[in-house]
């Protein structure tokens, strides 16, 4: 593998593990859409801060980038707050308008510089390694692999010295206000997170990108976690995943990596929707057919019970009149047999049903409910 | 004791509007320490926006709050709250050990992790209200009365003077009330002072000491039989309170 290719990967996993971090706390305060906004609004702060710095490289540029996402959280909130618009109305209209004259000012006046509008949208990863970063003429390795690791361990520190803090305000605002911290504070702090990541983020992937690296593996470890330290760890872990897989899949494609990388994403949420041990609709289908059954079984146990010694008994305890008094389907009458003689609540002899002692104590109990 | 003397809660003029509605309108209310009192009002009456404003959440427009004679803010440590349990996302990823661990948070401070003591403390918490066995439980996994449970653990180890509890009885099962009533009363034998919203007229004299009771005008505080008459509940409910009034006499 050469050198540059190895640059890449790691590019793409230091940027998707970023992205995760805060991403889990976006998911859990159900404020996912503010990442889309912020994302497209950094744009307009992205040209304004290069106008006023001029130099399209420089680390206050991220800084002042930033300050527009923070003030489309601010805005959005306070449109909201006078209860004229709801919520996805006021980030729908706010960040398109900011996105919007970030455009406009490019084509017009930033034609020449490395602002172009495909770029903005989807980033170019591959061209990450060719920017670098000298000290003293020294090579030092890829720019953005600086900046991202910057934003990264910025990421990870303002995470590990508020956790406790963060947690209690996602959880229950009112008790932490109550007891002192400032859910407000907290809120901000986070909107600053995004934002500083979806700037140098925005490079390698782009506006629209980032948003499916920020939410998709916090929202695909949310299926499979019920721990909140497990979900962070495990939303970087998913990012990292489809950061390579994603570099794979482009190879392959001979695609852009970005978008790769966001498929995947994309690929390993499908899986743990389907497949999660816990909340997956798999898990969920087979729980309820069990469910189902087992509830039909009692039923079942009930109806041979009442006329269980009676003189109709020979023509009611058959599967036959299940099918005709249960209204049941022949198939489902079948596989409700097969369960309560599977439990040893009946026992069949051709079409006739006869309880066990077992099922006939199954048949009080539903009774006496 | 001078202590003794101070009120646990002294709130004065308290107006609470939201734009030009008034939710609450000139509220004066002393509750003495060590009392079990009902929040008490027809819906829309402004139970929990009073004690949202009492623990500093909503901005009141004019008014002020004590808590045992001191501003919220300086004696925040000696108060507990139980928001609704409705007011939050229980499918948070946590158990039910942490919920009760951030009852401690405030004590800890910014910064400080819960450590080996905090958890201990918890767990006793948990027995309390008889909940140890669910410690690891995700708690969207505990039903409605269980999740009552841990959050009245959670306010058991705040270890407050005076507790708010925003209708802790709402969507729990019989056995479930008994169990908070009974930890309520403890609570007050220890000479604690406890604020309740409760809805359920029914049960006020059984359950508590004191009545506040409040259409956003306070329209009477003090020992329940008091309080709860049918002329005062004709003021709180309208027509509907002589009926209520008549059937609790009989």
């Amino acid at each position: 593998m050469a050198l540059i290719e190895l640059e890449i990967i790691l590019i793409a996993i230091v940027v998707a593990s970023a992205c995760a971090i805060p991403g889990v706390f976006l998911i859990l305060r159900k404020m996912a859409l503010m990442s889309d906004a912020i994302s497209h609004a950094i744009l307009l702060g992205i040209v304004l801060a290069f106008f006023v710095i001029k130099d399209i490289q420089s680390p206050i540029l991220i800084l002042g980038a930033s300050i527009a996402g923070i003030l489309t959280v601010a805005l959005t909130e306070l449109v909201i707050k006078t209860n004229r618009i709801k919520e996805d109305a006021a980030i729908g209209f706010i960040f398109p308008i900011f996105f919007s004259i970030g455009v406009i000012l490019i084509s017009k006046f930033a034609g020449d510089v490395h602002l172009d509008t495909d770029a903005v949208l989807l980033g170019e990863m591959a061209f990450a390694p060719f920017e670098r970063f000298y000290i003293h003429d020294i090579d030092l390795g890829p720019k953005s692999l600086w900046v991202m690791g910057t934003i990264l361990l910025l990421n990870l520190t303002f995470i590990g010295l508020f956790y406790k803090e963060l947690k209690i305000a996602t959880f229950d605002k009112a008790l932490s206000k109550s007891l002192g911290f400032s859910p407000l504070l907290l809120h901000y702090g986070l909107m600053f997170l995004v934002s500083i990541t979806a700037v140098g983020a925005f490079d390698a992937v782009g506006s629209i990108l980032v948003v499916a690296l920020m939410i998709t593996p916090p929202a695909t470890a949310y299926l499979l976690t019920e721990s909140l330290s497990k979900m962070i760890g495990l939303s970087v872990f998913i990012g990292m995943i489809s950061a390579v897989t994603g570099y794979g899949l482009a190879g392959l494609l001979d695609a852009s990596i970005a978008g790769s990388m966001a498929t995947m994403t994309g690929v390993i949420f499908l899986l743990a929707f389907i497949f999660s041990p816990n909340r997956g609709v798999y898990v969920q289908l087979v729980r309820q057919r069990q469910q189902k059954l087992t509830f039909a079984s009692h039923m079942l146990t009930v109806q041979l019970f009442d006329h269980e010694g009676q003189k109709e008994e020979a023509w009611e305890n058959t599967v036959s009149n299940m099918i005709y008094h249960m209204g049941w389907s022949p198939k489902f009458a079948k596989q409700v047999t097969a369960v309560a003689i599977q439990n040893k609540l009946i026992t069949r002899q051709k079409d006739h049903l006869t309880l066990t002692p077992l099922g006939r104590e199954t048949a009080k109990t539903a009774m006496t409910l | 004791m001078n202590s003794q003397q101070i009120a646990a809660l002294e709130v004065q003029d308290l107006t609470v509007a939201y734009h030009e509605k008034p939710v609450l309108w000139d509220i004066d209310i002393t509750v003495p320490q060590g009392l079990l009192t009902a929040i008490v009002g027809p819906n829309g009456a402004g139970k929990t926006t009073l004690l949202k404003a009492i623990l500093g959440l909503i901005k009141p427009a004019a008014g002020q709050v004590q808590i045992f004679g001191q501003s919220y803010s300086r004696n925040r440590r000696m108060v507990g709250y139980v928001p609704q349990r409705s007011s939050v996302d229980w499918d948070f990823p946590t158990n039910a050990l942490d919920v009760v661990l951030m009852g401690r948070y405030g004590s800890l401070g910014w910064f400080k992790r819960p450590g080996k003591k905090d958890h201990e403390l918890a767990m006793t918490c948990l027995e309390k209200v008889g909940m140890a066995d669910f410690a690891n439980r995700q708690i969207s996994r505990l039903s409605g009365g269980q999740q009552q449970r841990v959050f009245l653990a959670r306010a058991l180890i705040q270890d407050a003077n005076i507790y708010f509890m925003d209708e802790p009885f709402v969507g729990v099962d019989a056995t479930t009330e008994k169990a908070i009533v009974n930890l309520l009363k403890t609570l007050r034998d220890e000479g604690k002072t406890v604020l309740v919203v409760h809805h359920d007229l029914q049960t006020l004299k059984d359950y508590f000491d004191w009545a506040i009771l409040l259409n956003v005008r306070l329209i009477g505080i003090g020992p329940v039989q008091d309080i709860i008459t049918t002329d005062n509940l004709r003021v709180a409910y309208g027509g509907r309170g002589a009926e209520i009034g008549n059937a609790l006499e009989t």
